[in-house]
């Protein structure tokens, strides 16, 4: 290479090799990329188009909403959605409380048995509640709260995952800000509220976005807990109208999937740069 | 602040985070792990200490010991391969790309999608002779029609495929955050000391690229043992628990069989796979991890 620096032919030589390379992991690339598309570019096709178009592929055919229509006439979409919504919103403010309370104790105060209670948090991380359903029921249960929205989203509001991420963020403020803070008498509530909260925006945004995926996204625990419309999510009330009509056409299957999986696929399109970023934030430890 | 002012402070702020946190994860591990020894209650009849027989049916059942090698094959086969594949897909995409947006749109979308729901599609892609998979078969190649998941031979892979292509986009977004820390110097200096790209790879951007490797690594280990959202719509576990994982078993047999006690001993074997295996790893990796 130190060669091509200096020499004509070297140089020409080696951009040939190079746009060569450059060509077959394109290729590969878009292959790789179309293959990985084609699951939902089959479902948009199919619940855009009639039922007769499911395994024909013809550029002319006739574009209609019927499918989305019989879909949504089919079964109580509108109160799964009401439902999803109350439980990633009542998940995702009691996450921000309590981790960022909890956060803030493990980065910035010296207590006893931190340590300790730290890596109780951590265990979280391996041993998480969508494995421990039969006690968790057992738990929700003894609570009296079986069939409600609040049970779905219990388990998850202490999230160890969450603490980690703020307290990481917490870290890196300056403690020169939050004496500065205390100089002019604002109590360690007043303190987290105007210093830390305002500073970790970023990290609240990636985190919430985690969050609200992935609990739009949740369904076992929603399903053993849950046995009324008044409060299924869309995740199981999908399951639960794709499994009674197994007659229903693959067309209109498709549409309420697409359906289900429609606010969050919009919102990813619309931002979809923030949400790539979101994500490489929250991963980066 | 006083030292006593900051105790009382640390506790009281990490109360009701801890509270929630015993309540729903450190309480019901230790009872998985108590109601194990007990048989399970069932109308009038309260549990009793069975000492270690749930632990012989588990031995005795041949159901459990297919479902934990379904298990064990379906982590063998969806770890390396995701791993591989989402580590390529963050080289393709930190590079410079035609159409690099979309490319990178298209591998992360599975991400955001809800397994429940896709398990749908894919499940009309395995459908025998109208299926997807089978048009192309057919039509191309003038294969017979298969029946992708009503056979056991067939009916794991099918799954696996569905997880892989899930959760190697979501991997993906570690790997490229980690190769955009990676200073573009190095590439520069390798260059001139005229190292070729597959070099460079091996000797500079894979050992940097090691942490993230563990973190991911961890993460599939973990996803491998919780993924079963598509066997429900999928198959139901069958064809003859063919395509049943521990997880959904656990649920079969506390939700449906309504045995809670048999499904605690069975939530133990999860518990001490996860742990054993997150161990071992840590471990394992640790040496051979090159942190900055």
């Amino acid at each position: 290479m130190s060669q091509t620096l200096t020499s004509p032919e070297g140089l020409s030589r080696t951009r040939v090799r190079i746009d060569y390379d450059r060509l077959l992991n394109t290729i590969g690339a878009w292959t790789l990329a179309l293959l990985w598309a084609a699951p939902l570019l089959y479902a948009i096709w199919t619940a855009f188009h009639p039922a007769a178009y499911e395994a024909n592929f013809d550029l002319f055919a006739p574009i209609t909403l019927e499918n989305f229509e019989k879909a949504w006439a089919a079964a109580p979409f509108a109160r799964y959605f009401l439902n999803t919504t109350l439980l990633v919103t009542m998940i995702l403010i009691g996450q921000f409380v309590l981790c960022t309370l909890a956060a803030y104790a493990f980065a910035r105060f010296t207590f006893p048995g931190s340590n300790f209670l730290f890596a109780l948090v951590l265990l979280q991380l391996l041993v998480m509640p969508d494995i421990l359903i039969v006690e968790n029921y057992k738990m929700i249960r003894t609570l009296g709260l079986i069939d409600t929205i609040a049970a779905i989203g219990l388990p998850y509001m202490a999230s160890g995952f969450g603490i980690f991420l703020l307290r990481q963020t917490f870290k890196t403020i300056p403690m020169e800000l939050d004496e500065a803070a205390r100089v002019e008498g604002a109590s360690p509530l007043g303190v987290l509220w105007r210093v830390y909260v305002p500073l970790a925006k970023p990290t609240y945004l990636a985190y919430g976005l985690v969050s609200v995926s992935h609990h739009w996204n949740n369904f076992l625990w929603p399903l053993i807990i849950t046995n009324s419309v008044e409060t299924r999510p869309v995740t199981v009330g999908l399951s639960i109208f794709a499994a009674i009509d197994s007659g229903v056409e693959w067309s209109v299957i498709n549409a309420a999937t697409l359906m289900t999986s429609g606010p969050l696929l919009i919102a990813f399109l619309l931002f979809q740069r923030q949400f790539v970023q979101s994500f490489m934030r929250a991963g980066i430890k | 602040m006083t030292k006593r002012l900051q105790w009382v402070y640390g506790w009281l702020l990490l109360f009701p985070a801890m509270v929630m946190l015993m309540a729903f994860t450190h309480y019901p591990a230790l009872t998985t792990v108590f109601n194990s020894f007990f048989s399970t209650p069932r109308g009038r009849r309260e549990a009793k200490f069975v000492g270690l027989r749930n632990y012989e049916t588990l031995i005795n059942d041949p159901t459990f010991w297919k479902v934990l090698t379904n298990n064990l094959w379906y982590a063998l086969a969806t770890i390396p391969a995701s791993i591989f594949l989402s580590l390529l897909m963050a080289l393709w995409v930190n590079d410079r790309l035609k159409g690099r947006s979309l490319v990178r749109m298209s591998f992360f979308a599975p991400t955001v999608l809800p397994l429940i729901a896709v398990a749908n599609i894919w499940l009309f892609f395995y459908t025998p002779g109208f299926g997807l998979i089978d048009q192309i078969r057919m039509g191309f190649f003038g294969l017979p029609q298969n029946s992708w998941l009503g056979s056991q031979d067939t009916v794991l892979i099918c799954m696996m495929v569905v997880t892989i292509w899930k959760e190697a986009g979501f991997f993906m977004i570690f790997y490229l955050a980690a190769l955009q820390t990676i200073p573009p110097s190095l590439r520069e200096a390798a260059a001139i000391e005229g190292a070729s790209r597959t070099t460079f790879f091996w000797r500079v951007t894979f050992p940097l690229l090691m942490p993230t490797t563990l973190f991911v690594s961890i993460n599939a280990v973990i996803n491998s043992f919780r993924m079963v959202d598509h066997i429900f719509t999928m198959t139901g576990g069958g064809p003859d628990n063919a395509s049943s994982l521990l997880l959904f078993y656990i649920y079969e047999v506390a939700f449906k069989f309504w045995d809670t006690a048999y499904a605690a001993t069975l939530t133990v074997v999860l518990l001490a796979l996860l742990s054993l295996i997150a161990l071992g790893q840590f471990f394992f990796m640790d040496r051979k991890v090159h942190y900055r």
